[in-house]
């Protein structure tokens, strides 16, 4: 759970902005290298394409790289979406009750042990090709980081809040909304960015495994076209993607949390 | 969840009883049995009185608070306060505890709002009062600031505005200024004297401190190791108000001297000879 926190919160969140030239120039300089080597040393386009290569597949083909990066971008929004309006009640649930708690927490965390990847073929044969068991594997992946974070967050409120609480005469519902939610919020914001980027992955496997659209498909048949610049392009479209919705998890945080150490440090 | 319009606002020298806790007693289950962590507790506390309780840790000194304001239950024995008895959690009361407890998301003057939000008082009087508290300890000018930009003192000073904010007429700190520096702890006493002599509340201060406790105090409780039972009950005659200065005179002294045999008695201070 704290891992997860770690990598979401500190790795990625707290790059302080004023390196940002630094690792762009390390960036391009990269880029520079490896187009000279595809040059120079004549390594075959279809082992690895130059990078000029990859951006002239982007700047012909965008138009059916975009169509299928909005299929991906859609099973990840409507995932990640079901994920946060059933997690976030769920783990609202597993805190406030105990036998709820004992007998759901247990299995939820249990069945993390379970590669969900693994059971895409299943869904493929139930659901069949479309978009649904896309946003099933979605759920399933983007869902745990939601609900134990929330429990975490909301568990994390001191016993002093809600004695304090009680001696203000709050009801149970004013101690939630105006105590407790709050104060697990940090906690949520962690989980629903680690979210965003496991619920890219998860709609990209799953349509690996078996689709008609997608950037997983694409890159499928790309595979089967030795087309690597494709395959390239493909992948850039999925960062972008995962970028994108990472950004505005952060943004949303911004907006939620101005007050919290972790949005601060940014700043 | 009413509240006591301000009896404390009557003159101290019409005193009265205003907490009886008799015969209060607290076990815990425990892995072998029960732990007592509280036997045996009588304490008449009068209205608008300064009552410190110091003990060693885990005498129970902190329980006994808790009972005190209905957030727990005791095994026997009975408290009232004014005259009500105490069966579920006392919302005519302010807490203080040794952490500020403030919200992060909320600046000062919000913080202490809260309390009148929860107990749906009306908001304008609520931030009035707010404001004039905020200043009372020196905090003007601090409102609109975000407890993450405030020092620990100060925050903890919000936390005894936040305290105060209903009038109430009894207010129960936990060792309130355990976690702060020498100074900041000094200037907070007389902080918190300068709102007591205002509001004129019964405060019931827990401490681990000697000086502490005789210099804010009518009267400090002192309690034994576990289980905790109140060894000696000492009242403080220095003048009012008390002023720095007061830490030099030798009654001070002597009230400090003697607290210190006490608790050499109990075994809880030893030193070589």
């Amino acid at each position: 759970m704290s891992t997860q926190k770690i990598i979401s919160e500190t790795i990625i969140a707290r790059i302080p902005r004023g390196d940002a030239f630094y690792a762009a120039a390390t960036f391009l300089a990269v880029i520079g290298l490896w187009q000279l080597a595809t040059q120079a040393l004549s390594i075959p386009s279809y082992l690895l394409p130059s990078p000029l290569a990859i951006m002239n597949d982007l700047r012909t083909h965008w138009p059916i790289i975009l169509l299928h990066t909005w299929f991906t971008a859609f099973e990840v929004l409507v995932g990640f979406a079901i994920s946060t309006l059933v997690g976030i009640p769920l783990a609202v649930a597993l805190t406030y009750s105990r036998t709820f708690d004992k007998s759901v927490y247990p299995l939820i965390v249990g069945s993390q042990v379970v590669p969900k990847i693994a059971v895409a073929p299943m869904l493929l044969a139930w659901f069949g090709f479309g978009m649904f068991p896309k946003i099933v594997i979605v759920v399933l992946v983007a869902f745990f980081p939601i609900v134990i974070n929330t429990v975490v967050g909301l568990r994390s409120s001191p016993i002093e809040m809600s004695r304090l609480a009680s001696s203000m005469g709050a009801t149970a519902a004013q101690t939630f909304w105006k105590f407790r939610l709050p104060n697990a919020l940090p906690n949520i914001f962690a989980g629903l960015k680690m979210a965003t980027i496991l619920a890219v992955i998860g709609a990209t496997v799953a349509e690996f495994v078996g689709a008609d659209k997608g950037v997983g498909y694409l890159i499928m048949i790309a595979g089967s076209d030795f087309n690597i610049e494709r395959q390239f392009s493909a992948v850039l479209a999925l960062s972008a993607l995962a970028v994108v919705f990472y950004w505005l998890t952060d943004c949303a945080e911004k907006v939620f949390i101005p007050w919290h150490v972790s949005v601060r440090s940014n700043k | 969840m009413k509240i006591i319009p301000t009896a404390a606002a009557e003159p101290s020298s019409v005193r009265q009883n205003f907490i009886s806790i008799a015969g209060i007693a607290k076990s815990f289950p425990a892995r072998r049995g029960l732990v007592e962590a509280l036997g045996r507790v009588d304490l008449d506390i009068e209205q608008s009185e300064f009552v410190s309780i110091i003990g060693p840790s885990g005498c129970g000194k902190s329980t006994l608070l808790l009972l005190l304001a209905g957030l727990e239950q005791p095994t026997a024995g009975r408290i009232s306060i004014g005259n009500r008895l105490v069966q579920d959690p006392v919302s005519d009361l302010g807490i203080v505890f040794q952490q500020d407890l403030l919200l992060d998301w909320r600046t000062a003057i919000e913080n202490v709002v809260i309390q009148a939000e929860i107990r749906g008082l009306p908001r304008k009087p609520a931030v009035e009062q707010a404001r004039r508290l905020l200043a009372m300890v020196g905090l003007e000018g601090f409102e609109g600031a975000y407890p993450y930009q405030l020092s620990g003192g100060m925050r903890q000073r919000v936390s005894i505005c936040r305290a105060l904010l209903h009038n109430p007429p009894l207010v129960i700190m936990d060792e309130p200024f355990g976690a702060l520096d020498a100074l900041t702890r000094d200037q907070m006493q007389l902080d918190l004297l300068r709102l007591w002599s205002h509001n004129r509340m019964t405060v019931v201060f827990v401490t681990h401190s000697i000086s502490e406790a005789v210099f804010l105090s009518d009267r400090v409780v002192v309690m034994s190791p576990r289980p905790g039972r109140i060894e000696t009950i000492m009242s403080i005659d220095l003048t009012r108000p008390r002023r720095l200065s007061i830490r030099d005179t030798a009654e001070f002294i002597h009230y400090n001297h003697q607290l210190i045999a006490i608790f050499k008695k109990l075994g809880v201070l030893r030193e070589d000879e």
